[in-house]
């Protein structure tokens, strides 16, 4: 098992230098004769204007938020369905039924009340925003 | 193994790194090459359905351009812009292609004894390890000092981000079944029939089959979920300053993930390489079976591709969490209630998925009539009006 493991660190290996031999190569053949035109932010021709980092939406990261608890649930739903069918041939399948649907119970509620409050809503219109 | 130990005296640990390195080796070149010809198949179907020819020009039908690509793209000036984080731009591409190709470790390309490492955690890794592409993502859009780049990487992120919980929740459905992580017993709890596969399996297996397959093409930002790539709004998202080989990386990461969509929703859903019971183990025709369904599969993502428009940023968002999540769930507790009620009445399980299986093929009928109509709606002569 444990060199099945080291299978993923070779092929990360082999990854890395896949593109760092490749971009070697490159660098030895390529020209490379830079202008400040060249080297301009691109934004269809036009001269930029300002940095090219700038604020952006805050519902990034309410949806990255929503995420992360999710995938924390899931985290914990894996090894119990790993098990389920075993649970169920020694008859305790009722028993981890109820609880993981207990479980879940509890997060849907909190997903539920996202979704009211319009945390699951792309745009949200200016009436119902004043409102809440 | 026994050549390397007896023949040129090497320990056995040596021997196994070995092994471990030629099969990596063999495992990237197919994935280099498969990620090739599918852009070449892409640009030619693409062709083929808008009426025009595509790349016909590098060897037979065109099928070496992505040689005659790459070569050009190595050639090509590799430009840093102004102002960008020199350190997180350059391993940006790094980031990408590991995440894509790390994926392949668990994925079998052919029979059970075909997979580079049969994890006993196989499942959850395939999960995991696609969030690396996120990492990369955002750090090219925030790295570029580009303000397109920015945005696509931010909604690219988000758009991924979401639709991974779809996607991890209707994974837990063939696991009920086979009641195990390893991507090895995922393929041995299904069989050779049509109605013996895990797609096939419940109406709940169904609806979990559906939601992985349009949950994982969003994850690999293919159209109709295209949005970080959005042309006309961002010009190219992410990847916008990138060029030169860096950007050849992007796109190979991008065609490696079609083969890779293919390749886990055969092995996880559509009965992988399993052989009728007189020719099972038989090596060649299991890798077969494995490419067909794979290929089949990769076609049906690039015919979505040129035939669906793109979504809009909040009907995106809406499909993931108001209506696949949803779906998801009740997957799974369908699936749990199915195997309870089952346990005390074993014969529902035969009769249940070969009903499933009928219900898909009249479907499947009435959506190949559908065409043979449209077609021959459309079929009036054009040269004599």
């Amino acid at each position: 098992m444990l060199f099945e493991f080291a299978n993923i660190f070779v092929f990360l290996l082999i990854a890395i230098g896949f593109v760092f031999v490749t971009l070697v190569i490159g660098k030895l053949i390529r020209p490379d004769n830079p202008s400040p035109a060249k080297n301009m932010v691109y934004e269809c021709g036009e001269i930029p204007i300002g940095s090219g980092i700038r604020q952006f939406n805050m519902r990034f990261y309410l949806v990255t938020f929503v995420f992360v608890i999710f995938d924390v649930e899931i985290a914990f739903m894996y090894p119990v369905t790993a098990v389920f069918k075993e649970l169920i041939n020694s008859g305790y399948g009722l028993l981890a039924f109820v609880e993981i649907f207990l479980f879940v119970l509890i997060l849907l509620v909190g997903f539920v009340y996202a979704w009211s409050q319009g945390g699951l809503d792309w745009v949200r219109d200016q009436a119902s925003r004043l409102n809440s | 193994m026994n050549l390397l130990t007896d023949t040129l005296g090497m320990t056995e640990f040596w021997a196994n790194v070995v092994i471990m390195l030629i099969v990596c080796t063999i495992v990237f070149a197919v994935f280099a090459l498969m990620s090739g010809i599918t852009s070449w198949a892409e640009r030619r179907i693409a062709g083929r359905m808008q009426s025009r020819y595509g790349c016909n020009r590098v060897g037979p039908q065109g099928i070496l351009q992505f040689v005659a690509d790459a070569v050009k793209l190595i050639l090509k000036e590799d430009l840093i812009p102004d102002g960008a984080d020199r350190f997180l731009y350059k391993i940006t591409p790094y980031l990408c292609l590991m995440g894509v190709l790390a994926t392949l470790v668990v994925l079998p390309l052919g029979s059970r004894a075909m997979m580079v490492a049969d994890l006993n955690v196989g499942v959850l890794y395939f999960i995991s390890i696609t969030s690396i592409v996120v990492i990369g993502i955002l750090m090219a859009g925030w790295s570029s000092n580009n303000k397109w780049s920015l945005l696509g990487g931010m909604r690219s992120a988000a758009q991924i981000v979401s639709y991974e919980i779809p996607v991890a929740m209707s994974l837990l459905t063939p696991i009920l079944i086979a009641g195990s992580l390893s991507v090895g017993d995922l393929l041995d709890s299904q069989g050779w029939l049509p109605w013996e596969w895990t797609a096939f399996q419940t109406p709940f297996s169904a609806l979990a089959f559906f939601v992985f397959f349009i949950g994982s093409l969003a994850e690999g930002n293919r159209t109709p979920f295209d949005l970080p790539e959005a042309e006309s709004e961002l010009v190219s998202g992410f990847n916008t300053e990138y060029s030169g080989f860096r950007f050849a990386v992007f796109f190979m990461a991008e065609y490696g993930n079609v083969f890779l969509i293919g390749l886990s929703t055969t092995a996880l859903f559509l009965g992988g390489p399993n052989l009728p019971g007189f020719l099972q183990g038989n090596p060649f025709l299991s890798v077969a079976v494995m490419m067909l369904k794979t290929i089949f599969i990769m076609f049906v993502v690039i015919w979505l591709r040129w035939t669906l428009p793109r979504f809009r940023i909040d009907q995106l968002m809406d499909l993931s969490w108001k209506y696949l999540l949803p779906c998801a769930l009740i997957a799974f507790f369908g699936q749990s209630v199915f195997m309870l009620v089952a346990h005390q009445i074993p014969a529902i399980t035969q009769i249940t998925s070969i009903v499933v299986f009928i219900v898909f093929l009249l479907i499947m009928i009435k959506f190949i009539g559908r065409i043979r109509t449209n077609y021959k709606e459309q079929s009036i002569p054009v040269g004599l009006n």
